[in-house]
């Protein structure tokens, strides 16, 4: 059933496509068939991979390296009154500041490279899971602490069986959300210094007007997105079956 | 019976202030009483007197501010393993089954999960069939059996119940309240059940704390033998005895 309505979303998207290639004429959007033809000519060049895995490990290390660090920050902040008391004039200060101006100072600590490129999407996806898991931990009722308390748990206990838990569809709803941004970023850094990655596969194809390239990177970037996506949603269903009963 | 059990409770000059915008607040204050290990207590009273406030100092939820409870001759301060308590919405985990939340007490104390202790309770409870089954899938009656079983399978001396039929229909009611009483035969642990309900008071109370609100305190307490006995609702006994504490609880109504 899902697969199908995969299949028809696709369907809906080729013809829009489709119509929207006659309308614009090739030169601006080329027809669906060419971009296929294209991608599979690509899927055979060695380079071609390379731009795929370059793309692929920054974005993965990247929500590795953020869900590492911002998940047990928002749940500690989120669950202790005091020290989101404390933390609470920071996040708000820093959380408005728009992460992408911080480019130039990313790059030149950690430098241009991978490194620089990760470390800015990390600090971009920093933010997003932060905000969600604290909001959420903070959404823990009483009743939740009450309950546990008197089983005779204790903090540790409430984090395990009370906390977590109750977070964990928060937090694979800012991994999924934090998806659309990570792409998104994702093109912006892979169009400086660098010549591997599907931002830069893309920035090429334009410097050439050859838009089935384009078109080729964009269904790539897509579904880098759509990969990540349906993975959460796997590890949502397996980890949160309560949700879907 | 509950002159020859020993005291597990002794609660003396027991108090909770609240420091509120206008000064200190009682929640409650003066509150002494004691409870035998085979006794039942309900605590009847109005909206925001204090009741639920009382329930939480004995579970060692909260701590109070005068006074001190004893239970086994020792003060509570924090929760103990031997009082169990129910809340009014049932304090279920809903990201576990029904096994999982009924043994949940067990694997926190770290004590070794009988399962067939818990499946004989599960049964008792008639809920036997629902254990692979999340609380939002049951029923509140069915969620209510499960609190119970929650807090049953840690064999507590004392039960503590904070209003726990008040979500439930008439029907439900009276049958969990049946439940409850065959329970505590079987059992014989000492509870304290808070409700503002009369007929509750009087079906499951061998004694019945009539507190009033402003600050919250015990004003007087009914003996009510004939509690948790079979065929007791619906016996003349039983609506006098209504009669009586609804006649208590106007005059404590009308004095404020």
């Amino acid at each position: 059933m899902r697969a199908w309505r995969y299949i028809a979303a696709v369907v809906f998207l080729l013809v829009g496509w489709q119509i929207s290639s006659w309308l614009a004429g090739e030169l601006i959007i080329p027809q669906p068939y060419r971009v296929f033809l294209l991608l599979l000519q690509e899927m055979k060049e060695p380079l071609f991979w390379l731009h795929v895995r370059a793309s692929g490990f920054r974005v993965v290390s990247a929500l590795i390296i953020s869900f590492v660090l911002a998940v047990p920050v928002g749940l500690a902040i989120g669950s202790s009154r005091r020290l989101d008391h404390w933390s609470k004039p920071l996040i708000y200060l820093s959380y408005p500041v728009p992460k992408i101006v911080l480019l130039p100072l990313v790059f030149l600590v950690f430098g241009i490279g991978d490194a620089g490129k990760i470390a800015m999407l990390s600090l971009i996806l920093f933010f997003q899971l932060l905000i969600t898991t604290r909001d959420a931990a903070r959404e823990v009722g009483s009743e939740v602490k009450y309950s546990l308390y008197s089983l005779g748990g204790s903090r540790w206990d409430l984090f395990v069986h009370g906390i977590w838990p109750s977070t964990l569809p928060a937090i694979f709803t800012a991994l999924r959300i934090a998806t659309g941004t990570v792409v998104a970023v994702l093109f912006f850094v892979e169009s400086i210094g660098t010549r591997y990655g599907l931002g830069f596969y893309i920035l090429d194809a334009w410097g050439r007007a050859y838009t089935p390239q384009i078109f080729v990177g964009i269904l790539l970037m897509a579904g880098l997105g759509v990969v990540l996506y349906e993975t959460f949603d796997l590890l949502e269903r397996a980890l949160c079956r309560w949700k879907r009963m | 019976m509950a002159a020859s059990s020993p005291d597990i409770l002794r609660v003396q000059n027991l108090g909770k202030r609240f420091s509120a915008s206008n000064g200190n607040v009682y929640a409650l204050r003066g509150v002494n009483f004691t409870l035998s290990s085979t006794e039942t207590l309900a605590v009847l009273g109005p909206t925001g007197c204090g009741k639920s406030t009382l329930l939480f100092l004995l579970a060692g939820l909260i701590q109070p501010t005068e006074g001190v409870a004893y239970f086994k001759d020792h003060p509570v301060v924090k929760a103990h393993r031997e009082i169990a308590l129910v809340l009014q919405n049932y304090g279920l985990f809903p990201w576990k089954t029904v096994r999982k939340n009924v043994e949940l007490g067990l694997k926190i104390r770290k004590e070794t999960i009988d399962t067939e202790r818990v499946d004989s309770l599960l049964h008792e409870l008639g809920i036997g069939d629902k254990q692979k089954q999340y609380p939002h899938q049951l029923s509140g009656g069915q969620q209510q059996r499960v609190a119970l079983a929650r807090a049953l399978i840690l064999q507590p001396s004392l039960l503590l119940m904070d209003e726990p039929f008040a979500a439930l229909d008439t029907l439900t009611r009276e049958r969990l309240q049946d439940v409850c009483a065959d329970l505590w035969r079987s059992h014989q642990f000492g509870m304290i059940l808070v409700t503002h309900n009369i007929q509750e008071a009087v079906r499951l109370g061998k004694r019945i704390a009539i507190m009033a609100a402003n600050p919250g305190q015990i004003v007087t307490i009914v003996n009510n033998p004939e509690a948790m006995t079979e065929n007791h609702r619906g016996s003349d006994r039983f609506y006098d005895r209504a009669r009586e504490i609804r006649n208590l609880l106007e005059v404590q109504q009308e004095t404020i």
